[in-house]
């Protein structure tokens, strides 16, 4: 044990193996609780209970679905390009898990994955990937409603994810950094109004970004109002309609791992990352507690608009969204301009 | 560490850039060909440009390559359409091109300047390379920058044209049918 920690490649690959399987593990567990939280909210939103006959409360749900979805039949299209079939599904959760080795869950090394100088670029370059799993999960089901969807979402992904963009630009002009820490240390102080204490986050600098961010950020990880790829009035199930068992499975945790690491990333951003009053220890609570709000905040949006028109989702992306975007870039940097730096 | 990453991104880029190459079927080429962009972009990130690696798999992989998907897709290009004179021109010119490229190989190895592993390292960039690159652009090749951009306006008001059609603009498109309040009832 000491010559592993005396190693400097092997104690590196270690902590990096823990981390790996604390992320991992973690992330397992908060997916397969939020599709409970989301199932029991759907519920009390529309005037039911929600799951409540497994366990106390319905709390061992979650595990009766992963057992039936790996009892389930798994089923292949004859004429599917098998290969592509199998690839998808794996696709959809791999961008999905890198994303958080960037996130900052608190103060201090142990806390974040990685602080890389470009990390954002690297969020973004994951949520650019992920849009092949959907697309070629339509694509090799040779399925035609399959193949709308996945055309739909890479469509749609494309399109907002240049909104998404621009719209962090305002946040890095303000930090100066691509680092995600970096960002967060740049939210860190306190501004004082008589008695009030104000936390000077992004979001009160960047209101206009925040809302671009977050409508862009339901159109990325393809949740309603812009679930269109999976419309099932009109496409039936969309990209997944061939999936079954653990594949569709698969499917299902990317996209419940996108929506926890794109909140991740807003909190970061624009909600202060670790910030808060109390002791730095309380870091990765308020963290924690910030990343539950945006979750509801997901669910909440899901079980209270209606599905978007297709049309209506371009114009918003591109006529709306970009604009406004590009818009905010300019204030900024002549906000920036105008205080010296001091805004 | 870094030689043992750099020999597994370089096969790996190899490998993928043959089958992309090689591979009948033209979405698994063009998904042979996003493999190919990842491993490029770890080997900047090995050679210390991160944001350039970066910036590879959001343009290329994330952006470009999704796009000529969505055309193979669109033209289903699972059939030959050629006819085989043409086919058999290509082949031919295909032997030609290969063997001046392998000509050049050998002749490009037999020089002394190729460059070999004690060549004098890149002295990685403080405070990071995604604000030289951002200075060097906006500064020193500031006027190229933005010819760039102009040519890609020039290009994408081309697009639009092209796209809406010859002579005078086309109608404008029927706005959709209002399905709110009952269709007409």
């Amino acid at each position: 044990m000491d010559a592993l920690f005396q190693n400097p490649v092997l104690s590196t690959a270690f902590w990096a193996f823990v981390k790996i399987m604390i992320i991992l593990n973690g992330m397992l567990g908060i997916v397969s609780y939020l599709i409970y939280a989301e199932r029991k909210i759907a519920g009390h939103m529309q005037a039911r209970t929600g799951p409540n006959r497994v366990g106390p409360l319905g709390l061992l749900q979650p595990i009766a679905d992963v057992l039936k979805l790996f009892f389930k039949e798994e089923f292949i299209p004859t004429d599917a390009n098998k290969v592509i079939f199998h690839i998808a599904p794996m696709l959809a959760v791999i961008p999905a898990l890198v994303t958080f080795v960037i996130i900052p869950f608190g103060p201090g090394d142990a806390l974040v994955g990685t602080d890389l100088n470009v990390g954002l670029l690297l969020f973004f370059a994951m949520s650019s990937l992920g849009v092949y799993a959907i697309t070629l999960g339509g694509w090799a089901s040779n399925n035609k409603y399959a193949l709308l969807g996945g055309l739909r979402s890479s469509a749609q992904m494309i399109s907002y994810e240049l909104a998404m963009g621009l719209s962090t630009i305002g946040v890095l002009l303000l930090a100066g950094s691509l680092s995600l820490v970096d960002i967060v240390h740049a939210q860190a102080r306190v501004m004082h109004l008589g008695p009030l204490a104000i936390p000077a986050w992004n979001v009160l600098f960047q209101p206009l970004a925040f809302v671009i961010f977050m409508i862009t950020a339901f159109a990325e990880t393809n949740r309603a109002p812009f679930d269109l790829p999976e419309a099932e009035g009109e496409l039936i199930a969309g990209f997944h309609i061939e999936y079954s068992s653990m594949k569709f499975g698969l499917f299902f945790l990317g996209e419940f791992m996108n929506v926890i690491s794109i909140s991740c990333i807003a909190v970061t951003l624009f909600l202060g990352g670790w910030n808060g009053p109390g002791p730095q220890m309380l870091g990765i609570v308020w963290f924690l507690l910030k990343l539950a709000a945006l979750l509801f905040f997901f669910i909440w949006v899901r079980w209270t608009y209606p599905r978007l028109r297709y049309d209506q989702l371009m114009n918003l992306g591109w006529k709306v969204l970009l604009p406004l975007s590009l818009a905010n870039i300019v204030l900024t940097a002549l906000a920036i301009t105008l205080t010296g730096g001091n805004a | 560490m870094t030689p043992f990453l750099f020999l597994g991104f370089a096969a790996l880029l190899v490998a993928s850039a043959l089958m992309v190459v090689i591979h009948r079927n033209p979405v698994t080429s063009a998904l042979f060909l996003v493999l190919a962009f990842c491993s490029l972009a770890g080997i900047y990130l090995l050679l210390g440009a991160e944001f350039v690696g970066m910036v590879q798999i959001i343009v290329y992989a994330g952006a470009i390559m999704v796009l000529f998907l969505f055309v193979i897709m669109y033209l289903n290009l699972s059939h030959d359409v050629e006819s085989g004179v043409q086919i058999a021109m290509r082949r031919a010119l295909g032997w030609v091109i290969g063997a001046l490229v392998v000509a050049e190989g050998l002749l490009l190895a037999g020089r002394r300047w190729f460059p070999g592993p004690d060549a004098h390292p890149i002295a990685p960039l403080h405070p990071g390379n995604t604000q030289a690159v951002g200075e060097a652009l906006y500064t020193r090749y500031l006027f190229p920058f933005e010819i760039t951009s102009i040519l890609l306006l020039v290009a994408m008001v081309g697009v639009i044209v092209i796209g809406r059609g010859r002579g005078a603009a086309a109608p404008p498109a029927a706005p959709p049918p209002d399905l709110t309040r009952g269709g007409g009832s």
